[in-house]
Formats: structure tokens, C-alpha cells, sequence
């Protein structure tokens, strides 16, 4: 039978219309699931008391075994136990960093890596609907009853394709998303900063095996992402394994076997957490080479030992706020996320760096999925009228479309709000041009070669009109997910067509990264490469322009004439190929001039064949 | 004429409240509909309104409705786990019959 929660007054639920939602961090090393119940945002916890889910999945011949469960096949059967999915979410094989030292047979499909296991060919998406699943169970089995809704986090640099695969699974595992939530925005909601008076947050998250910084801004409800940050190989996990070779080196021991490295791995992480309570740590152990460690470990060792992890940490956090502009004082709030926050010399180091002491008194393992069940629980409808909130979403990275000479013309600019949408017009390059193909880029440079191209479409049956007189209406619309679709329509004949960006693959969290700092740090080169592309662009233009009028009215030109313009359209063809934006233009020019009188007399022709057979009181 | 709520429960609601950071009490009632007639109502409450009554069980205040009291006296309202699921549940001696689900219940 159905256990009651104590509802906000007015809000008792009718009976079987309960809206269960819950908030789920599907996080690289380990998920957790959370709702709000009693009017407070809890984790779930599996049978053992246990709220997070390793994110493993061992897939056996005939069963799968996952999380906790999973554990020891990462060592008995690698090949079979995937790690880390997360990774792979909305990847090629080409995005993928260090694929090579990774124990899995990978298989390269059009838009993602897929996976080969004991039970056939799976795709990252599958193996984290299984995760999901899990996830979903352990709620539905919590909160006795179905689900309404779910609210999934992503990283906020995840680009369109990272988020709709994240979409995807949860979908497959039979979550209805109720929206996608950026993980810091999460953590902000957790800690109730979107009630509070406005300004900038960081978010400082370093987890088993990722370091992500990001800076938020608050306005009106509203979470922009300003910057965000990070170091792909630095967490918890990288501490332990400096503990690790420093037990090595104390206890004078041979080099361990790999079961008994393990051991040692385990202990040195058990100290780890044991030094953010007390002062000293036994790392004590009988190896099963019959050798003994039996050292302590005081914290002024631990944190002489790390010092350079910590101070690495610095880096990211340095590079985000100078690609937002700020300094650190200007940071109204740190929260802090992920399991290794909780080390004390962390906490005091971004003390120091911001100048004061950050947000820590909710778990850091948990802080993500607790924001992400409030939102869910405000979004399933579970809260007072008056006390409504509306968090709203950013385009985490610009969306445009190539234009002519490879430029992306940005359509949706970075951080607008979701949902959005926004119409360009467009028209035709050549005459009688019945169809025009359109690219779908994203990401913040000027050049379309330095994007990511996300999908492609064409518009067929435009009728025939001469250059740039079709109107071409082009909307492209984000939904509240951050999920892309554009269309594209004639205006004058009402020709449409559209695609749903399903894109092919994403970015590269360092991609992301690395695109948005070289937006900034190239933006007079991308101005220069700009300029160039327009010149060609213009050049080409009046090629073919005098080339068509040459063939149409040559006969307007004597023989002089003739080769002149002929040696300065051979002279432009040549200079389109040269890398002077400048010369280019110069070279436009000159024909232009040079063409000025033939131009004249095309148009006098055509006059008097209009006029032919007419009477001039007619017109 | 009582409601009461067992130590358990008691224990539960003060915490909740602690956590809300707000709350006179909780408030116990029936309101029509459901499968079998009547379903609960369990809400918390920041202030009683004139019509209400209030009792005191183990240092937390209950409120009530007058009409909802004729239904739901001698009520004992505990807090049980099962399996992962964890909640209140009315120990209603005037329930004749109540829907599987334990939401709804008939006088």
C-alpha cells in the first residue's frame, strides 16, 4: 500500500494523482537518483543503504551486472565492463581521447562509437539506459508508484549531440525527461542560490577522475553560463594514486603484483578520506607477498605530497575567469561538488583564491542530484502557486549557419535563453538557383572549418529568379532541452523545408573548452580570415558575372576591349587563390572599373530591344 | 476525541519541520474522492485557521479540520518503512474498507 508524504499545505495530491519526479545525476563515475519528499530534497538509496550507483555496466553472456556489483569485472573481465560511458556519449571514435589505452573493441558507426561486448554491438546510449533503468527502479520502488518525470544533468560544455544522446537513454530506460539541467546550474539550485539576490557563482567540481569549473550568472532567475572550464585528467582519483607511490616508496616494498597494487590503491584511498577528519592516518596492510606496510600518514604529508594536484586545480579556475572577464572577488559564491572537495586543503586553497570560505554543507557526492530533484519537483507541478520558480537554460554554445566562403553567420548567440527562436533571411547566390543547402554549425569562431558542424539539409523548388531576389526565411528553434531544430522556407512561394538536428557527433569536453578560450584569443585573427572570405566571396560574385555577360553581349566589345577585360578576369581568377584580403580587393575593383563601359552598353541594348516596335509615348 | 501520532512518527514530522525551516505543525483531514470515497490528507501547516482543531502528540502539534475529526478520530498516525519505501500511514478505527493502494478508505 501507498506510504504518505506530508505535502505543502494546499497541495495534497489527490489519491493515484501523485506526480512522482525525481532528479538524476548520471555522473562519470558514479549516479545517484533524488526527489523531493516531506518538502525535502533526498537521495535514494538502494538496499544496502547505498545512494550512489557506480556507473559500471558488465555485460555477461546472458545477464548484465551493474554498479557495486560490477566492481570486480573491471579487473576479471575489462573488455565487458564499460567505465566511464559518459565519455563516449554522442562521440565519434575521432573524439575520444586516449581510445587507444582503453580495453574495449570499439566499433566506428555514422554519429557514435559503439561498443562490442559479450552481448553484441551496444552504443553508449544503451549502455547508459541501463544505468538509468536502474536508477528508475530504485525510485519507483522508493516512492511506490510510477514516475511522471525526470530531470537528467549534463555538464554544462555538453553540445547538442552529448545532451540528445543523454535524452535518448534516458528515454530508452523509460524516463520521460522533463528537462535536461546543466550540473552546476543543479548545484545552485541545491543550495537555493536561485532564490537568492543576483550576481556570479563558481562552481567548483572536482569528481573520481574530472575537474570541471564553472562560472554562473544570475540574473532574474536566469543561469547563464559565463565560462566554463577544466582538466579531463584530474579527480579524487589522482590523489590516492600520489598516497599509492608515496606508501611505495615509505615501506621499501618490491614492485606489488596487480592484486596487490589494488590492495594498496584501496588503502591509500581509505587514508585519503580518513585525513579529512582527523590528523594522522595508519597505512597499514599485509600484502599477500607476504610483506608488511605499516606507515603513518600525517595531513602535513598528504598535503606536501598533492600540493601540485591542487595547485593544478588553480589553472582551470584561472582560465575561466579570465575568459569571463572577472576577477575573483567579483564571485558573489563558491559551491563545491564531487567527493574530493572534502579534502580540507581544497577547501582552504579556494578560500584563499576567492576570499572566502565555499558552500559546503550538503554532500558534495549528492549536491547535483538534489538540485536536479527540486527542479524536477517544480517542474512536475508539486509546488505552491506562490512559490513558483522558473529556472531557465542556456545555449551553452553559438548555433549558425554557413554562409557563402565558408563564414558562420550566428544565428542563436551562446547563452541566449531557453527556448528560443530566431528567423534570418537569406536569398539566392546565383541566377535561377532552384535549391540551397544549409549547414548547421556550432561554436563560437568565424570560420565554419573551425566549428562543429552538427547536420545539413537542402531546400529544393525554389523557383528560378535572378541572384538575390528569393527570400529565404530561416528559423532555428532550441527547445527547453537545448534540442535544435531548423527550417527553412521560400517566402513568396511558400517552399519549406526542415530537419531536427539529430547532429552526427559532439565535441570533445576539451573541444568545447578549447573552441570557446580560442574565440576569444582569435578574434582578430578570425577578423582578418573574415575579411578574406568576403573578398572572395565578392570575387567569385563578379567572375561569374562577367563571365555571363561575356558570353551573352561579347560581341558589344572590339578585340581590344575584349583581351583587356579578358587578362583582368585571368588576373583576378589567380589572385583568389592568394591569401591578401587586400590585393583581392583591389583586384575586384579594377575589373569592376574596367567593365563599367561595357556594362553601359549591355544595358543601352537592352533598353532598345525593349523599346523596339514600341512608341515612346507608350512607356 | 484524539488523534495521535506514534513516537516514531513524532520524531519523523519534528525533523521534517526542522529541515523546512518553518511550520506550526502538520495537518491530518479527509477530503472526498478516490477509489473507495475519502482519501487523506497530510500537509504541513504554518498557521491553524479558526475552524481547526489542534492536539499535541509527543511535542508535535496536529491540526484538524472539525469535519475531517468525525471521520478520522482515534486515528494513530505512524511512520513505517517498507522496503526502500518509507512513509506515514493512518491507523484509522473508522475505516470500514479501504482501496489497495491504503489512499483511500469508506466509513
Amino acid at each position: 500500500m501507498a506510504l504518505l508524504q506530508i505535502a505543502e499545505p494546499g497541495q495534497s495530491a489527490m489519491p493515484h494523482k501523485h506526480r512522482l519526479a525525481v532528479g538524476i545525476d548520471l555522473g562519470t563515475t558514479n549516479s545517484l537518483v533524488a526527489t523531493v519528499r516531506n518538502g525535502i530534497a533526498v537521495c535514494l538509496t538502494d538496499e544496502q543503504g547505498r545512494a550512489l550507483l557506480p556507473s559500471l555496466v558488465h555485460y555477461r553472456d546472458n545477464d548484465i551486472e551493474l554498479g557495486f556489483d560490477a566492481m570486480n569485472a573491471r579487473v576479471s573481465d575489462p573488455r565487458n565492463t564499460i567505465v566511464s560511458v559518459k565519455r563516449f556519449m554522442g562521440r565519434g571514435l575521432a573524439d575520444v581521447a586516449h581510445i587507444e589505452a582503453m580495453p574495449y573493441i570499439f566499433e566506428e558507426t555514422p554519429g557514435m562509437l559503439r561498443l562490442r561486448t559479450a552481448q553484441g554491438s551496444k552504443s553508449p546510449v544503451e549502455i547508459s539506459a541501463e544505468i538509468l533503468r536502474v536508477l528508475r527502479k530504485r525510485a519507483e520502488a522508493s516512492l511506490g508508484g510510477e514516475l511522471t518525470g525526470a530531470v537528467v544533468t549534463v555538464p554544462a560544455y555538453f553540445d547538442d549531440a552529448q545532451r540528445q544522446a543523454t535524452r535518448d537513454a534516458a528515454r530508452l530506460a523509460g524516463l520521460h525527461v522533463l528537462r535536461l539541467l546543466n550540473e552546476p546550474t543543479a548545484a545552485a539550485v541545491a543550495y537555493g542560490l536561485d532564490n537568492t539576490s543576483e550576481g556570479v557563482y563558481a562552481v567548483f567540481d572536482l569528481g573520481g577522475g574530472t575537474f570541471d569549473l564553472s562560472i554562473l550568472k544570475l540574473t532574474r532567475g536566469v543561469f547563464e553560463v559565463l565560462a566554463t572550464n577544466g582538466d579531463t585528467a584530474l579527480g579524487g582519483d589522482d590523489f590516492d594514486h600520489r598516497l599509492y607511490c608515496w606508501a611505495l616508496d615509505h615501506a621499501r616494498i618490491a614492485p606489488p603484483s596487480a592484486e596487490d597494487a589494488r590492495r594498496l590503491q584501496m588503502a591509500a584511498r581509505a587514508v585519503k578520506e580518513l585525513l579529512t577528519v582527523s590528523e594522522e592516518a595508519p597505512f597499514r596492510l599485509r600484502l599477500d607477498s607476504g610483506e608488511e606496510v605499516d606507515l603513518t600518514v600525517t595531513r602535513t604529508d598528504f598535503f606536501e605530497m598533492t600540493r601540485p594536484l591542487v595547485q593544478k586545480t588553480l589553472v582551470p579556475v584561472k582560465r575561466a575567469l579570465r575568459d569571463a572577464g572577472l576577477s575573483p572577488r567579483d564571485v558573489k559564491g563558491v559551491v563545491m561538488v564531487g567527493g574530493a572537495t572534502r579534502m580540507p586543503h581544497i577547501q582552504r586553497t579556494v578560500a584563499e583564491y576567492f576570499g572566502q570560505e565555499p558552500l559546503t554543507n550538503l554532500d558534495p557526492d549528492k549536491v547535483v542530484a538534489l538540485g536536479a530533484a527540486m527542479q524536477a519537483n517544480a517542474l512536475a507541478g508539486n509546488r505552491r502557486e506562490d512559490d513558483q520558480w522558473l529556472l531557465l537554460d542556456v545555449i551553452p554554445l553559438s548555433l549558425g549557419l554557413e554562409t557563402m566562403g565558408g563564414l558562420s553567420e550566428k544565428i542563436i548567440p551562446r547563452n541566449a535563453t531557453l527556448p528560443v527562436a530566431r528567423a534570418q533571411e537569406f536569398t539566392t547566390f546565383k541566377d535561377g538557383q532552384t535549391a540551397m543547402s544549409f549547414h548547421i554549425v556550432q561554436g563560437e569562431r568565424e570560420l565554419v572549418s573551425d566549428c562543429r558542424s552538427l547536420a545539413r539539409f537542402e531546400l529544393r523548388g525554389i523557383p528560378p529568379m535572378a541572384a538575390g531576389a528569393a527570400r529565404i526565411r530561416v528559423t532555428f528553434q532550441v527547445d527547453a532541452d537545448g534540442l535544435l531544430s531548423v527550417s527553412a522556407l521560400e517566402t513568396s512561394t511558400g517552399v519549406e523545408a526542415s530537419i531536427h538536428v539529430k547532429p552526427s557527433y559532439g565535441l570533445t569536453d576539451d573541444e568545447i573548452a578549447a573552441m570557446l578560450r580560442s574565440g576569444l584569443e582569435n578574434a582578430d585573427g578570425d577578423q582578418a580570415a573574415r575579411a578574406l572570405r568576403e573578398q572572395r566571396v565578392e570575387a567569385e560574385r563578379i567572375l561569374e558575372a562577367c563571365t555571363q555577360a561575356l558570353a551573352a553581349d561579347g560581341d558589344l566589345l572590339d578585340e581590344a576591349e575584349r583581351t583587356a577585360i579578358d587578362a583582368l578576369i585571368a588576373r583576378l581568377r589567380k589572385l583568389t587563390a592568394g591569401h591578401d584580403a587586400a590585393t583581392l580587393s583591389e583586384g575586384v575593383n579594377t575589373l569592376s572599373r574596367a567593365t563599367e563601359d561595357f556594362a553601359a552598353r549591355r544595358m543601352n541594348r537592352t533598353l532598345r530591344s525593349a523599346l523596339t516596335g514600341h512608341n515612346i509615348d507608350e512607356l | 476525541m484524539s488523534i495521535t501520532l506514534t513516537e516514531r512518527a513524532a520524531r519523523h514530522v519534528g525533523n521534517f519541520i526542522d529541515k523546512r525551516g518553518k511550520g506550526f505543525g502538520i495537518r491530518l483531514g479527509v477530503k472526498t474522492s478516490g477509489c473507495s470515497g475519502m482519501a487523506y490528507k497530510l500537509e504541513f501547516v504554518d498557521q491553524a485557521l479558526d475552524d481547526d482543531l489542534v492536539f499535541d502528540s509527543h511535542g508535535v502539534k496536529v491540526v484538524i479540520d472539525r469535519k475531517s475529526l468525525a471521520y478520522l478520530n482515534g486515528t494513530e498516525l505512524d511512520y513505517v518503512r517498507e522496503g526502500l519505501n518509507e512513509g506515514f500511514k493512518f491507523n484509522n478505527p473508522n475505516a470500514k474498507n479501504q482501496c489497495g493502494c491504503g489512499e483511500s478508505f469508506n466509513v
